[in-house]
């Protein structure tokens, strides 16, 4: 019952900052109610019993991304976004049409429940070391292949972002 | 105990989110931002499915996902630096030509 309320207060509070996201035309307002999906999330994973997982998405999502887009916004010296005409359409239809598709598709998730079961607070404890254990022997190679590709991302940044003379 | 497809509702209605914004949206860094809500909406999903069928490879896979989504905002901020100092914008609806 604690963990239904729990999961029902964050998962609106992780909702509506989606849609205040969606809402708010300056980007730094998005980017601060992006950290709010991100914190409830984290809440989220929590419930699930990912502790690992929920720390890391604090650490790196709601720390390290984040920061990387506020700088940039302040960087740029980003303002308020222009509307269009084809926004403007873009609202009128998406917007319905989204509900429509949200609503169908929360029937039916409700209506099969795929695995038909429930998932219980702390179901599976996502320890440190247990994923540790998992990530350096069953995941080993993807785990290589990813630093390539962060070290390949940092050369790529440094180069696409330097001045031309 | 919370059923499965209510996380999975949930992890849904993120991702529609950020599909909204990305197609409404015409600043380039707010749009940017709805595709890290899109990836967190997939982690939620993951986590779920783990934590249902008894399986940390789901929560190994998050990581993998949280990396990717690391290097992908760090090129694509890189590139949003680039534009902004060639058109002088942000809006995509001017960033419609290959050519300057």
């Amino acid at each position: 019952m604690l963990h239904l309320a729990l999961f029902s207060f964050f998962g609106a509070i992780c909702v509506a900052g989606a849609i205040n996201l969606l809402a708010q035309r300056h980007p730094i307002n998005s980017a601060l109610s992006l950290i709010v999906v991100m914190g409830s999330l984290a809440v989220e994973f929590m419930l699930l019993g990912a502790e690992f997982v929920a720390v890391i998405q604090v650490i790196i999502y709601a720390g390290a991304i984040m920061v990387l887009f506020v700088f940039t916004i302040m960087l740029l010296n980003a303002g308020e976004e222009e509307r269009s005409a084809g926004s403007r359409i873009a609202v009128l239809l998406g917007v319905p049409a989204l509900l429509i598709l949200m609503g169908l598709v929360a029937w039916v998730l409700i209506r099969q429940n795929p695995a038909s079961g429930t998932v219980a607070a702390g179901a599976l404890p996502g320890t440190p070391p247990e994923i540790g254990r998992l990530l350096f022997r069953d995941f080993l190679l993807p785990f290589e292949i990813t630093s390539v590709l962060i070290l390949i991302a940092i050369m790529g940044a440094v180069v696409l972002a330097r001045k031309e003379h | 105990m919370v059923p499965l497809s209510y996380y999975l509702v949930l992890s849904a209605v993120l991702f529609a989110c950020g599909v909204a914004g990305f197609l409404m949206k015409r600043n380039i860094i707010t749009i940017f931002m709805c595709i890290e809500l899109m990836l967190n909406g997939v982690n939620l999903a993951f986590v779920a499915f783990a934590a249902h069928w008894h399986r940390l490879s789901g929560q190994v896979f998050v990581f993998f996902v949280m990396v990717v989504a690391a290097a992908e905002a760090a090129v694509g901020l890189a590139i949003i630096i680039s534009v902004f100092r060639t058109r002088e914008t942000l809006n995509v609806d001017r960033v419609n030509l290959l050519k300057l």
